[in-house]
């Protein structure tokens, strides 16, 4: 059976005053996934590696991490898929490291919270269903698929140089509200994003849209956003200043 | 000093969510505490839908909550309580329209309305889907309503036992994952809101979180597990990694093919019926194909979404057709992709009633940890996603009413107790004397239970099982030093879930012997009939220090009689 070596960066802050390298040598099994090379050396090699993990199925946004130079999901990258012999893991760059590959999430979370991401209810709200078409449906495609990986917020160098930037996945969760039929804030929802730590802060380097692990487009609702935001300062409709 | 809330919810997927709103509308003190960030849970992985008769297909147009409540008692097999199904299907409608309301992003029909599709065990298409991301949707919509109303949530804490005074609950410990100190809370209530034990078998759809160990803190507590013994095994699993392909596959028309490129589901159900019988029906075909040597490799059958066409895959199954690529490199579009049963939902859990009340004052629960029982035998797709809401709500809503009472006072002592026992045990495991590694145990046991309480049973394997299972508890006594690390100490975390996975394996091994007929999702090749004169009845397991005491409770008949199963 082959042998693969797991690079893995390993950091305790109560311990370490910089992060390190370990390596981890073990029997490569048929189809292992790099989150279950995590867990065999967690479980035989290993017992104080720390990483998040919870469905397996690349729908949670639990494991994303920097495996051998790109953003991934642990769970659904195949270790042969990625031609090598050595796989070096390390937590998402630009993000606190609470230990090993687990990140604080704080600000990725709280950047979108103050989008208000929750559904502004048209009133008066029916009693059955809101109506709303197949067509005004579709406009919820993609946009409101993230898992909440933080792959795109760790790539951007926007966000890594500013935490206050809201970030590919809040717009990404606003376009998902200003899409919505159903939603009544679309003028509040556009103003805020067009603020200072808005949309026109992206430098549209496409980093985002080049690691989504969900094959989502943070960069093309970025750029919907700013087209909304000018179409509607154009109409008189939204009156924040460029 | 403790920390305080009105209510504590344990558990951050759809049921601890819609609980803790509730509890929150209804102007309680209510804290959250979950082991992983609420979008994490496990209810996001739910993938074809949730049911409600709302009547919006066309094919439907007879469909009510009478005919969704008789689908379902029939497909548990008649051991559903009753009015606890009334309750399920008759507030499906409101909790379908509250989630929409909410920005729930339901599949539409041109006319605006929810789409519905066909799924196992229903005569009507009344599942309600989002593409094939429903858990998904549900989840996030539950957490941006959570967002919305401030809801206090303590992210990455676990519950680690339940404090209780003269049978009263008073609160719990808490293991801050981030910290790695214990946290006694105080509360008036505690709900109960997790997953299901499915981690405790190898072959299981379920996310690593999924441990059960929810489910051990209430039964060491005294809290009885009801139809522990009832086990559900999702007939199409990815073969190898048994991540989960939705029933609505079948429900959009794929079919099941063995290695003869023939859809035996005829062998088994009507030609009506075929691809689409409950899910303990589907898996123990596909378990007859393969073992009578129709399977692929012995492992696997097909299932074949080829004729479904691009189109209507993307459309309706996207997700799918993404696992499938990711997962197995294989594409539904031009594949048969191989799929076996997978271990896939808890039927049975913690004892309460259709309030989420259990037989502990001040202790509820709700979801999949809770068996109430709405799933008797086998739970139909679509029910599980309906269960967490439906009752999620009714279990906050009761909790919030139990608070206002103020007739449950605060036990600091029951918290000093219940602390000082579980910091005894951090020590034992910390100052281990053993070689043994509770991760191999772990993974040993999961094997233990796919082949010995397995999809098909027999008294011969049972006890073989609970000998190999008391071996492994006997091991367990002798565990290597377990690391003393305060932050993210997963070492930890699973020596602690070990202890409460060999409960309840146990649990499901006794429970298993007795119930000497077959019923659902639990088939004893020794009793190969449903035997409702002795066993029309849930099984009720309690903890005791010697070992599982077992009794038994009547189930609620209301308007429909036991009748012969047929499909």
């Amino acid at each position: 059976m082959d042998q693969i070596t797991f690079k893995v960066q390993r950091f305790h802050p109560d311990k370490d005053t910089k992060p390190y390298l370990q390596d981890y040598t073990f029997p490569l099994k048929p189809a292992m996934t790099v989150l279950e090379g995590l867990y065999h050396i967690l479980e035989y090699l290993d017992h104080t590696l720390s990483f998040r993990s919870s469905c397996r199925a690349a729908v949670c946004g639990s494991c994303a991490m920097h495996i051998n130079g790109k953003y991934r999901l642990a769970c659904n990258t195949q270790i042969t898929s990625l031609k090598s012999k050595t796989i070096t893991v390390r937590p998402l760059l630009h993000l606190p490291v609470f230990k090993d590959l687990v990140v604080d999430h704080t600000d990725f979370f709280e950047n979108m919270i103050a989008l208000k991401p929750w559904l502004i209810d048209k009133q008066p709200v029916p009693k059955e269903e809101y109506l709303q078409t197949p067509q005004q449906r579709k406009k919820l495609d993609v946009v409101a698929e993230c898992i909440m990986c933080q792959a795109c917020y760790a790539s951007c160098p926007v966000a890594g140089t500013d935490n206050k930037y809201f970030g590919p996945h809040a717009f990404l969760k606003a376009l998902r509200f200003v899409n919505d039929s159903r939603d009544a804030a679309q003028m509040e929802r556009l103003a805020q994003v067009a603020g200072e730590t808005g949309v026109f802060r992206c430098h549209t380097i496409f980093n985002c849209q080049e690691v989504c692990p969900k094959h989502l487009d943070p960069s093309g609702a970025i750029a919907k956003l700013k087209m909304n935001i000018t179409l509607n300062r154009l109409k008189g409709k939204l009156k924040t200043k460029p | 000093m403790n920390l305080h809330h009105d209510i504590i919810v344990v558990g951050g997927g759809l049921a601890g969510l819609r609980a803790a709103l509730q509890a929150k509308f209804a102007g309680a003190d209510v804290a959250l505490i979950t082991k992983v960030h609420p979008l994490r849970s496990h209810s996001g992985a739910a993938e074809g839908g949730i049911n409600a008769p709302l009547a919006n297909n066309p094919e439907a147009k007879d469909d009510n909550p009478e005919a969704h409540a008789y689908d379902t008692v029939k497909g548990a097999d008649f051991l559903a309580d009753q009015d606890a199904v009334d309750i399920l299907t008759g507030e499906a409608p409101e909790i379908i329209y509250e989630t929409d309301h909410w920005g729930c992003p339901y599949s539409r029909y041109e006319n605006g309305k929810i789409a519905q599709r066909y799924f196992g065990g229903g005569r009507y298409p009344r599942t309600c889907y989002a593409a094939d991301r429903t858990g998904h949707y549900l989840l996030h919509t539950l957490y941006e309503q959570a967002l919305k109303h401030q809801l206090k949530i303590y992210e990455e804490w676990m519950c680690l036992a339940l404090a209780t005074e003269d049978g009263v609950c008073k609160g719990l410990i808490a293991y801050n994952i981030r910290e790695g100190v214990l946290v006694p809370m105080s509360a008036q209530a505690v709900i109960m809101g997790t997953g299901g034990h499915g981690r405790i078998y190898r072959n299981t759809t379920n996310a690593h979180i999924n441990t059960g160990l929810a489910m051990s803190i209430a039964y060491w507590a005294g809290v009885p597990l009801k139809d522990i013994e009832i086990v559900q095994f999702h007939p199409t699993t990815l073969a190898r990694t048994n991540i989960l392909l939705t029933e609505g596959c079948r429900g959009e028309g794929a079919y099941l093919l063995n290695q003869d490129s023939e859809r035996f589901m005829k062998r088994y159900v009507s030609k009506k019926v075929m691809e689409l019988a409950p899910r303990d029906i589907v898996s123990r075909s596909i378990m007859t194909e393969i073992e009578q040597g129709r399977g692929i490799d012995n492992a696997y059958v097909y299932l074949d979404m080829r004729h479904l066409g691009e189109k209507k895959i993307d459309e309706k199954l996207p997700g799918t057709r993404e696992l499938c690529l990711e997962f197995i490199g294989l594409d539904p579009v031009k594949d048969l992709i191989p799929i076996q049963p997978g271990q896939h939902y808890t039927m049975g859990g913690i004892d309460t009633d259709f309030w989420g009340e259990t037989k502990m004052k001040g202790f509820y629960a709700a979801g999949e940890c809770a068996c109430i029982s709405v799933h008797g035998g086998n739970r139909l797709g679509g029910n599980a996603l309906l269960e967490t809401l439906v009752f999620g709500k009714r279990t906050g809503q009761k909790a919030a009413e139990f608070v206002k009472q103020k007739s449950n006072s605060p036990s600091p002592k029951a918290l000093d107790e219940a602390l000082k026992k579980l910091q005894a045990k951090q020590q034992e495991l910390h100052q281990g004397k053993g070689t043994e590694n509770h991760f191999d145990i772990k993974n040993q046991l999961a094997q233990l239970m796919v082949e010995k309480a397995g999809i098909f049973r027999t008294e011969k394997e049972l006890l073989e099982g609970k000998a190999k299972l008391q071996e492994l508890k006997k091991r367990v006594k002798n565990l290597a030093p377990v690391s003393q690390d305060k932050r993210f100490n997963f070492d930890f975390i699973f020596a602690m879930e070990l202890q409460g996975n060999l409960e309840i394996s146990e649990a499901i091994f006794e429970a298993a012997l007795v119930r000497q007929e077959s019923r659902g999702a639990h088939f004893r090749r020794d009793f190969p009939k449903r035997d409702d004169l002795n066993w029309l009845k849930h099984t009720l397991v309690n903890w005791t220090p010697q070992g599982p005491k077992l009794c038994s409770e009547p189930v609620k008949i209301i308007r429909y009689q036991p009748e012969e199963r047929k499909y």
